[in-house]
């Protein structure tokens, strides 16, 4: 373990409790593939994060290798005189999930501060129990990412919200952690799917997803997976709905896309986040811009002179903003006026 | 995975992991290689050491890959000479090549013990089954023998000999039956640590390190002797020959005071006042031994000896373990032994008779008859009514003095008739035969059944499986006994009271029924139901149902594996069935069993997995349905034929019986006394594998021929022809104009050969052509073949009819190589194979003059394995001449074929003006001066040739006939050697170094897939930095050989290395190139394969990404170059550069190590990309041009 080196100036106290976990500030690391590399989450948690979430362990990991370990390497085993097997050791194919259980016990191993769990998936199914080995593997706590696209023609939005309801109370019900559910902004009635999602056991909600929106290639006549990184304009879709969200329901909320610059954190805790997620800022300038976000923020908080961390938290909120209808449908009114001259 | 436990006292396990289990324990240094049916062992060692499970003194045994068997003998040389215990495993010809060291290794006293599955040698013919001849070729090495007969023996004495070298000093050799016991599943118990620390004496071990190289307390050894000692010191050994057997006896009664299982040297068994007496070694023992129980029964005197120590035979305790009551003898040897007075054992036990009278340890009156015969070799089966022959012969008034049983010997007589129905199957014992596909996962599941049984209730259990010879579509046969004592019947069932057809279609290719006893039950997977399915069945298998009164039951396991979410995979679906209507349990005690084993293979997989089995036990349960059988067996559906009436004689007479599965009813006149066999005969065998076969759209087709190029099968074709052929097409055969300028007019066809496919879809995965409209569809797509299949079958014939191209037009290039006839096709090499493409290619370029050395291995297996053979001939009946000779000599082999036929084309040309004297001298000057550098040029030669022999014909001389011998080799010959990694890299690297030094005119193409891919993946020196592979389970931790690099060295070598799936352009030049380069030349393959652990659909791409990380770069090294003054090295990939993960991500051989260790993944995972890195950096240094200023020019 490395012993964290002093948050950069700490001119006001930021801890948050966020989950139930005591955090030296609002500043998390968002689901991502850091969490591979101990050296880099140990430079993340030197440069102030204050925890990290894992990257998710996928419903598929856990039911398709198999799947495919069966078809593509079991259907050769016992048909031949000369070789009953081409491998040694098959079955640590079946590992995935075993070997993300390991790393959450490294990744606990080099850092002091709070690790989440990342869990994802959109059926129901047995796959869920992975929430409690998870547990047992030493998370602090559980993210589940109900990243999905609705293509079921059959399945209206109300079943719909029923599944994923359905899957949060599955996994509340096997494990005894605090428990996140990370959304994407594509609900219909978002704030009251939001508040049966308090209900079914959500202690927070993380607000958005982020799609990966493929490309097609004109030219191959095929379907390009793109995978880019983040604007900070994409905050702002969030920093909308968290300020709808906040103060009106019973969990706490964080943010994740889009988060770049510590004015960006500011923002996001004003609108309403009790944490911040960074991700595609910190895979752009590497593990010590964390410090640079936090840096940043102290500054802009000690120019604005907020006392506390609560003062600024939600200040911006529906409740609370000056001008609630710019949050609203008028926002769009008034914009459009501006382009008129 | 082997497991790790402490083994409980009672396992099910195969000899192979038995043995194994108690060498590693008893070993420090273990050096393995792989050979069939060996393998096992050396898998099982190294997969613990890479756990580190420790051997009974705690400590990991350092397991060690060599290159080759004679390598490892030379390593437990070296290790045995430096203190250690060692042990390895091997069989056949890789026990061939460990005797000179076995030599040095006994004359030095040193204790040793190695585990032998032993396996037939090639001789006529390779066979990877069992029989002696390898370990009676051994039998002068000086070291001790000792044969095991059945399982829990083969682990018994497996420890017994491991104790006694320590003893006694001399090296053992511990044997078994190669398959028939190495890979026969039964319930045993066995030992455990603490038996292995009390039989293995301290004290010895001690000597060992004393008598040890050592510089500490130095010795030299291995001197040169000279006439004057060398004898005398030869002689000193003898005393510790002399007391070898005392001391193994010793062991055998110290082990059975520990286990209560009790050995003798030699047992005899039988009636204690026999006259009639079988003498043997092997499993067959066993069912002599049986045999002869049943005739004592029936009232007739008989016993069987059973010999353990071979070597030292020690007399007075062999002639005391015979009854003086015997009168006859018949000494049965499974090992051939041409030209001697009789086999090994036989000569033995004569001459051992009358030592013992001429002793006075046997009475001058003990005189019985010693006859002696050969039966089981190459596995052939050994069965009670086989024993029961020799026991009956031994009673004939003139018996045979020399016999074989168990075939039919209609050209020498030696056979003696056996009684087909004789069976000993015991009442009590449940029997069970199984039919099913190799994927459909039906062995693994029997293997399961079996451990569960066995495990699970105080039942005893056999399983022993039976392959055929393919690598794709395999069929597979289970026979599976239980029953509440010891099994001990080591021969496939012939009466099973359950028999399971997992395939329908099996039902029309095999006779799955004669497995059938009266009144068993008969379970079909099949997809019509209970109601229906009757009318769907062959009428003769109608008839036996209603002969043998079978109770029959159906399933549509494809159905329930779907609905339960299984995919394909209907092996826990039929497992259930078979507990739950064989009787082998109570049915609700056995679905309890099923539900605790998969609760106990899945756990771990996690719940989803589990659930998923449990959901397909219960609705296999519900769809699972007696059929109620009709009176009448009325069906309108008659066997087709096996082989169609148009086939050849030889087809017709033995592969059409070979392809029924009855073989072994063929007598000996039908085969060519010298191995020959016939060519071009996969042709026949339709087997229909495929499910979906790929159908041509002519419209979205851009006729590239990709798709014909990628088939491993040879299973799609294209052509072009004038319209006019079209006149007799069938309604449906696509055609459409074809696009290319200078053949203009004419119609072209992309044809699947609809039987033949196996629905690989490579074909598909290359086709670039997109529907513009639908870009899911390609100018090809997979469709599924039951309702095409008489259509296209009817294309295919049409299509193969149709006037095929003059060689002489078609380009050297991807697009017309696709258009020249491919001489190797339908082989059984795995669907998707990514070798067969590279083969078939060469076939096209030159197959009319080529000749092939094979090295063993898959390319030999799906090249040569019988029933059928793929390489066949063109119309003018010429074609690829293929041999295999061994795994290790490969280039030698093709070196010696290349000189012979050198020679005659020396002679040839020699001869031919002085045997015309003047005559024709247009045609004589045109034979010698022609260019056969292309088709047109080797076409003209052709004529030249014919011309000349017309005129021999009619000439006469001394030298003529000679000549019209030789007048074939005025048209060059194209040789070819040919092998994987595991020859070229390793066993053969030797070889291919000296003949890529020869300076001849070979080309050897290695079809590298990076690890030995026949005998199930173990590593070679190919295997990349990363990938786990067998016998390097941890992970490699060095680079691959860069063989090219190698091969430049020499500077007149061409050397290439390709990838078709990458830049399909370059294999074709390089192919070419190599051809036509007059010196040596190497081509490198990628070949993606099995065991790389993906789905080969995928195999191309992997291959472009392979290249595009620049792990598998494309080059050509052409002295031709250097000659005209550039740089000989091309590079012909430089970009673009990908992260070597996005190629090795894909695959399960690196991904393994990740699920693993992923600390050493890591460190690996950056080594190799280091590596690569290093490498092609290399290359771009090579392949920078040359100073274009001449050195000296500024003089």
């Amino acid at each position: 373990m490395t012993n964290p080196t002093p948050d950069p100036k700490p001119t006001m106290n930021l801890k948050t409790n966020y989950l139930g976990l005591e955090l030296k500030n609002p500043l998390i690391v968002g689901a991502s593939p850091f969490p591979d590399d101990l050296d880099k989450v140990r430079a993340l948690e030197d440069a102030g994060i204050a925890a990290i979430t894992m990257y998710s362990l996928f419903e598929e990991q856990i039911t398709q290798n198999i799947v495919g370990a069966e078809a593509h390497i079991g259907s050769y085993e016992n048909s031949f005189s000369e070789a009953a097997s081409y491998f040694p050791d098959v079955n640590v194919l079946e590992r995935d999930a075993d070997v993300y259980l390991d790393q959450i016990q490294r990744v606990k191993e080099s850092v002091s501060v709070p690790v989440i769990a990342s869990l994802n998936g959109t059926r129901e199914g047995a796959w869920v129990e992975y929430a409690a080995l998870m547990e047992s593997a030493g998370a602090d706590a559980l993210e589940l990412n109900l990243y999905f696209l609705p293509t079921d023609m059959e399945e209206s939005a109300a079943q719909l919200e029923d599944r994923c309801i359905r899957i949060v109370e599955t996994i509340k019900a096997h494990i005894t952690l605090p428990l996140a559910v990370k959304l994407s902004p594509f609900f219909t009635a978002l704030p009251h799917f939001a508040k049966r999602l308090a209900a079914a056991g959500a202690g927070s909600l993380v607000c958005f997803n982020r799609f990966y929106q493929p490309d097609i290639d004109t030219d191959a006549l095929d379907i390009r997976p793109a995978l880019e990184l983040s604007h900070s304009t994409e905050l702002r879709l969030r920093l909308r709905w968290l300020a709808f969200l906040s103060g009106r329901i019973d969990t706490q909320l964080a943010v994740s896309g889009g988060v770049h610059t510590g004015l960006d954190v500011a923002k996001a805790l004003m609108a309403g986040a009790d944490v911040v997620q960074a991700v595609s800022s910190l895979l752009i300038n590497g593990p010590g811009h964390a410090a640079d976000l936090l840096e940043e923020l102290n500054r802009w908080i000690e120019e604005k002179e907020y006392n506390s961390l609560e003062d600024l938290r939600g200040c911006m909120n529906y409740l609370r903003c000056p001008d609630p209808e710019a949050l609203e449908r008028a926002n769009y009114m008034r914009l459009l006026k501006s382009w008129r001259v | 995975m082997k497991s790790l436990k402490i083994p409980p006292s009672i396992g099910l396990l195969d000899a192979n992991d038995a043995v194994a289990s108690v060498a590693y324990r008893a070993s420090e240094v273990i050096a393995i290689y792989p050979i069939t049916p060996s393998s096992g062992m050396a898998e099982a060692c190294d997969e613990w050491a890479a756990a580190g499970r420790p051997n009974i003194w705690s400590d990991v045994p350092e397991v060690v890959q060599l290159q080759s068997e004679a390598g490892v003998a030379g390593a437990i040389h070296g290790s045995l000479q430096a203190g250690a215990l060692c042990t390895t495993f091997t069989a056949s010809q890789g026990l061939l090549l460990m005797i000179p060291n076995m030599y040095k290794i006994a004359g030095e006293l040193t204790p040793f013990c190695m585990h032998v599955s032993a396996r037939a040698l090639a001789t006529h013919a390779l066979s990877i089954f069992g029989d002696h001849s390898d370990v009676m070729a051994c039998r002068q090495t000086g070291f001790a023998m000792l044969a095991s007969n059945t399982v829990q023996e083969a682990q018994d004495l497996a420890l017994i000999a491991h104790a006694a070298t320590l003893k006694c000093r001399l090296p053992f050799m511990h044997f078994f039956d190669g398959f028939r016991t190495s890979h026969e599943i039964n319930k045993i118990e066995l030992i455990d640590d603490s038996v292995l620390t009390a039989m293995l004496d301290t004290a010895a071990i001690h000597r060992i390190r004393e008598n040890s190289l050592s510089p500490d307390h130095p010795t030299i050894r291995g001197t040169a002797q000279n006439p004057d000692v060398f004898f005398q010191a030869r002689e000193a050994s003898n005393p510790f020959y002399d007391v070898c057997a005392d001391q193994v006896e010793a062991e055998m009664v110290k082990f059975g005071e520990l286990t209560g299982r009790h050995y003798a040297l030699y047992e005899y068994e039988g009636a204690a006042d026999a006259e009639d007496l079988i003498i043997m070694m092997g499993s067959g023992a066993e069912t002599a031994a049986e045999t002869a129980a049943y005739l004592n029964a029936q009232g007739r005197r008989t016993g069987v000896l059973k010999i353990r120590l071979f070597r030292p035979l020690e007399l007075k305790r062999l002639v005391a373990a015979l009854p003086k009551t015997v009168r006859r003898i018949a000494v049965l040897d499974r090992c051939k032994e041409p030209g001697a007075l009789g086999e090994p054992l036989l000569v033995e036990i004569m001459a051992s008779i009358e030592e013992a009278r001429q002793s006075g340890l046997l009475p001058d009156s003990f005189c019985p008859m010693v006859i002696g015969g050969r039966y089981g070799l190459g596995s052939k089966d050994f069965t009670p009514a086989m024993a029961k022959a020799v026991y009956d012969a031994l009673v004939q008034e003139r018996p045979k003095r020399r016999f074989t049983v168990g075939i039919m010997d209609d050209v020498t007589g030696l056979s003696l008739s056996v009684e087909a129905d004789f069976d000993l199957e015991k009442s009590g014992v449940i029997r069970a035969v199984f039919f099913g596909l190799g994927s459909d996962g039906t062995v693994g599941a029997n293997k399961n059944s079996v451990k569960i049984i066995g495990e699970g209730t105080d039942n005893f259990a056999q399983g022993y499986f039976v392959y055929d010879s393919k690598k794709s579509g395999a069929v597979t046969i289970s026979h599976l006994r239980f029953g509440p004592e010891r099994i001990r019947a080591p021969y496939l069932i012939k009466n099973a009271g359950f028999v399971a057809c997992h395939q329908a279609q099996f039902l029309e290719q095999y006779d799955v029924l004669e497995y059938a006893a009266p009144g068993g039950v008969f379970l079909l997977n099949s997809i019509y139901p209970a109601e229906t399915v009757w009318s769907h069945m062959p009428r003769t298998v109608q008839a036996t149902i209603l002969e043998r009164t079978l109770q029959f039951y159906v399933i549509d396991a494809y159905s329930v594996a779907r609905e339960a979410g299984m995919g394909g995979r209907i092996n826990t679906i039929m497992q259930t069935c078979f507990f739950a209507i064989s009787g082998v349990l109570p049915k609700a005690a056995a679905i309890a069993k099923i539900k605790e084993a998969i609760e106990k293979t899945y756990g771990k997989k996690g719940p989803e997995i589990v659930q998923k089995n449990f959901d397909a036990v219960d609705q296999t349960l519900a769809a699972l349905k007696q059929v109620t059988v009709p009176a009448e067996a009325d069906s309108l559906i008659e066997l087709p034929p096996v082989v169609p009436a148009e086939a050849p004689d030889f087809v017709q007479r033995v592969t059409a019986v070979m392809l029924q599965n009855k073989g072994d009813a063929l007598p000996v006149s039908v085969f060519r006394p010298d191995g020959v066999w016939a060519v071009g005969t996969s042709q026949w065998e339709k087997r229909n594998i495929a499910q979906e076969i790929p159908i041509w759209d002519p419209e979205v087709c851009i006729q590239c021929n990709k798709c014909v190029q990628a088939c491993p099968h040879a299973a799609i074709r294209s052509n072009f022809y004038d319209a006019d052929a079209l006149v007799d097409a069938p309604e449906c055969f696509r055609s459409t104009e074809f696009k290319v300028r200078d053949f203009a007019g004419k119609q072209f066809t992309i044809q699947v050969a609809p039987e033949d496919c196996t629905g690989c879809s490579l074909c598909v995965a290359v086709c670039p052509a997109k529907n513009k409209a639908n870009p899911r569809e390609k100018a090809i797509n997979m469709r599924m073949q039951a309702p095409l299949l008489e259509a296209e079958r009817a294309n295919y014939n049409f299509f193969l009819g149709l006037p095929k191209p003059d060689r002489a037009t078609l380009k050297d290039d991807v697009k017309f190589t696709q258009f020249k006839e491919p001489l190797f096709e339908y082989s059984g090499a795995c669907a998707g194979c990514g070798e067969t493409p590279y083969l078939k290619m060469l076939t096209q370029i030159c197959g009319d003059r080529l000749i092939m050395a094979n090295a063993t291995g898959c390319s030999s297996i799906y090249g040569g394995n019988l029933p059928t053979t793929p390489y066949t001939c063109n119309s003018e009946g010429r074609g690829p001449a293929w041999a295999n000779s061994l795994f290790e000599d490969n280039a030698e082999f093709g070196l010696g074929i290349r000189v012979a036929v050198d020679q005659q084309v020396a002679m040839a040309r020699r001869l031919l003006p002085i045997v015309l004297e003047g005559q024709q001298p247009a045609l004589v000057q045109a034979l010698l001066s022609a260019d056969q550098s292309t088709e047109a040029g080797i076409a003209e030669q052709r004529s030249r040739v014919e011309q000349l022999k017309e005129y021999l014909r009619s000439a006469s001389g001394p030298q003529v006939e000679r000549l019209l011998d030789l007048a074939d080799y005025l048209v060059e010959k194209s040789v070819w050697i040919v092998g994987g990694d595991g020859w070229a890299y390793d066993i053969g690297f030797g070889g291919v170094d000296h003949v890529l030094a020869s300076g001849r005119n070979v080309n050897i193409l290695v079809l590298d897939t990076e690890v030995y891919s026949n005998t199930g993946g173990q590593a070679s020196k190919s295997t990349p930095i990363g990938a786990i592979a067998k016998f390097t389970a941890s992970g490699k931790a060095t680079g691959k050989k860069d063989l090219g690099l190698v091969a430049m060295n020499y500077g007149n070598v061409y050397v290439a290395r390709v990838a078709l799936g990458a830049k399909d352009t370059q294999t074709v030049n390089a192919i070419y190139e190599a051809m036509r380069h007059p010196g040596p030349s190497l081509i490198i393959a990628y070949s993606h394969c099995i065991a790389h652990g993906y789905n080969l659909a995928s195999g191309f791409e992997q291959q472009k990404l392979a290249v595009d990380t620049r792990t598998w770069p494309l080059y050509r090294y052409d002295p031709a170059r250097a000659d005209a003054g550039e740089n000989p090295f091309r590079l012909d990939s430089r970009k673009p550069k990908l992260p070597l993960y996005t190629y090795t991500d894909n695959e399960a051989r690196f991904r393994m190590l990740k699920m693993k260790d992923p600390e050493r993944a890591k460190e690996l995972g950056k080594a190799a990309q280091h590596f690569v890195d290093e490498h092609f950096a290399t290359y771009e240094r090579m392949a920078r041009p040359y100073e274009t200023t001449l050195p000296g020019a500024d003089d």
